[in-house]
């Protein structure tokens, strides 16, 4: 894919996103349109995963460790093949395979279950460890090649304050877990109101550098960035990779654009100031994502 | 017929082995029998037992360092890679401290990752109450999915171990640090999830785990000389849980006493309750930690002083009967 279908794909997705949330009635809306680029790279121009065959052995592992932005991974998921698209509209429904927090073993191309924050570093560093160091290398499990499959943990910022975060840190930094990439949500919100508020992060990248990683800062809304910092993380050969992407909570959609109340707030919920009223978000969201495109719009700018 | 046991069981002599000790041979059969067994520990690796793997198969072992919640999401990780991970610690730490990475990460999410528990019990002794884990069984066996074992003497912990690798699905394994009698036998049997009596008798029904499994052989013992003839039975797989095994000994009986090593809240007692409560209700008395804390001492003072030793049996033993009536 070009750059720009990338990013009609995303936009795609969003649009998805605001229709999954709308109907489930409950739900994430900041993290998962933030995320929809992140999460659009990595599932069309940088993992080796393949829809049809989601249990291949060397397919790249993804990781989601805060399953609250779990909507922008199922929309993602459909339009990559995993499932049918028509069962996105089944989130949070009961006998859905798309539960409020992802259920790895119900969901074609889950890794695992998520929900609980900090859980997810030290599942994908049991996973890289495996790949790396208790795995054959070079036969045919890995296609031939020298380098195992890779493991990429997607994680919020928020969850930057649990501990486990930082055992799992220290772990992967401790076996030099090369093929492990972790890509850090830094929105800056988390429900009870922006991260330096609530319990500050900053500065992110010297612990994270403290902690023996090798850390990248980019856009997480620019297509190239995201791609060009992933394949950076493959040729780090001695530690593994944290990639901090900046990001806008609610990217897309005006109202919702930094705004920490649409953390944990489906459309149609809630009416924070300057929000249209709320049997008018869906419509305006919706309009919003199809008409201008937050990338058309902000090339206006 | 009973399980077999050691012949000289009430000598004085009787071999004394700390139960932790059968999980490190049974790991060591694990390094031969099962490519795929791996072992990972966090900065306990003598006293746990796990030392002899990591020596003999330093490839397969993992030194987590002092961090159980890792140690857990490590573990799930690896499992789903298709390891067989046995995770191991003290009780107090996991799944004490780690409860929520392993209901999440290891029970929800499907991974066959064994939880080994060292130093249970109040029989850790001068440690004190921060080091006793007296709760593990009821955080454990409350998870859907999971199984829990309890074994009574090393050689059972070591059938236990071996065992739990074959059986696919999240196993807590309680171990105890104390040097307690090596009472069973290379024939004794071991299911998970069968219960196995250890002595026949019609007056009452004792169900115990861990090492208070042989206090209760002590106490029917005893009481057999006063004339009172308990049935003892070992519950050592306290979940999946022996129903007919113990639902056919209490209509024998008519009563029943839990022992175990552990808070009365949640613990071994409260599953045979809510087997028998449900089957064939009969009288019910609990020797376990009355809801309290533990405390330093000599472990014999603190089985003794908190009422779980084969004296507290007893005693248990004669009330219940009493209720028959």
């Amino acid at each position: 894919m070009t750059i720009q279908q990338l990013e009609q794909k995303a936009n795609e997705i969003r649009q998805d996103i605001i229709k999954m949330l709308v109907h489930a009635k409950s739900g994430h809306s900041a993290g998962p349109l933030g995320m929809a680029d992140v999460f659009t790279a990595l599932y069309f121009a940088v993992m080796n995963v393949d829809g049809k065959n989601p249990a291949a052995a060397d397919r790249d592992r993804f990781v989601l460790s805060c399953g609250h932005i779990c909507p922008v991974w199922y929309a993602t998921l459909a339009h990559a093949g995993f499932f049918p698209h028509a069962e996105l509209a089944t989130l949070r429904k009961l006998g859905s395979r798309l539960q409020g927090h992802p259920h790895g073993e119900e969901l074609p191309g889950a890794e695992n279950s998520s929900g609980p924050l900090g859980q997810g570093l030290s599942q994908a560093a049991g996973m890289a460890y495996v790949g790396l160091r208790m795995s054959a290398k070079g036969g045919s499990a890995s296609g031939g090649k020298q380098e195992p499959w890779r493991v990429y943990c997607v994680m919020s910022d928020g969850e930057q304050e649990e501990g486990q975060t930082w055992e799992a840190a220290m772990f992967a930094a401790k076996n030099k877990l090369r093929n492990l990439t972790a890509l850090i949500d830094r929105n800056n919100i988390q429900i009870d109101g922006y991260t330096e508020d609530i319990m500050p992060l900053e500065p992110l990248a010297a612990k994270w550098e403290a902690f023996g990683w090798h850390v990248l800062e980019i856009d997480g809304h620019n297509m190239r960035e995201i791609i060009d910092a992933c394949n950076q993380a493959k040729a780090i050969y001695e530690k593994p990779t944290v990639i901090i992407c900046h990001t806008i909570p609610g990217k897309g959609v005006d109202f919702m654009e930094y705004r920490y109340e649409w953390h944990g707030n489906p459309p149609g919920t809630i009416e924070p100031s300057g929000a249209p009223p709320k049997n008018e978000q869906a419509h305006i969201a919706l309009k919003e994502l199809r008409t201008l495109g937050g990338k058309i719009r902000s090339e206006h700018e | 017929m009973p399980a077999k046991l050691t012949d000289n069981l009430f000598a004085p002599d009787i071999k004394q082995v700390p139960i932790r000790n059968g999980y490190g041979d049974g790991l060591m059969v694990l390094g031969k029998e099962n490519p795929n067994v791996i072992v990972l520990c966090c900065d306990l690796t003598e006293s746990t037992r796990s030392q002899e793997f990591a020596r003999a198969y330093p490839d397969r072992f993992v030194e987590v360092g002092v961090a159980e919640q890792n140690l857990a999401g490590l573990g799930a990780g690896m499992a789903h890679e298709g390891k067989i991970p046995f995770i191991t610690s003290y009780a107090t730490f996991s799944p004490g401290r780690n409860w929520d990475q392993i209901r999440v990460s290891i029970c929800y999410s499907g991974n066959n990752v064994k939880i080994v528990g060292s130093h249970a019990g109040i029989s850790v002794g001068p440690d004190g109450a921060t080091h006793q884990a007296m709760e593990d069984i009821a955080m454990t066996r409350v998870l859907p999915r999971m199984s829990v074992l309890v074994p009574c003497d090393a050689l059972e912990a070591r059938k236990a171990t071996v065992a739990s690798a074959k059986f696919n699905g999240p196993v807590y394994i309680r171990l105890a640090r104390e040097k307690t009698p090596q009472f069973t036998t290379e024939e004794t049997p071991f299911e998970i999830g069968r219960a196995f009596i250890f002595r026949q008798g019609k007056d009452c029904t004792i169900a115990a785990a861990g090492p208070q499994v042989y206090y209760a052989l002590q106490a029917a013992d005893q009481l057999s000389k006063e004339g009172i003839e308990c049935e003892v039975i070992n519950l050592v797989s306290v979940k999946p849980i022996d129903e007919p095994t113990l639902v056919t000994s209490v209509k024998k009986t008519g009563c029943v006493v839990s022992a175990e090593e552990h808070q009365i809240t949640g613990g071994v007692g409260g599953a045979v309750a809510e087997v028998l409560s449900r089957n064939f209700p009969v009288p019910q008395e609990f020797v376990g930690m009355p809801d309290h804390f533990g405390e330093s001492g000599e472990p014999n003072e603190l089985i003794a002083k908190w009422g779980m030793d084969s004296k507290a049996i007893i005693a248990a033993v004669k009330k219940v009967i009493q209720r028959k009536r």
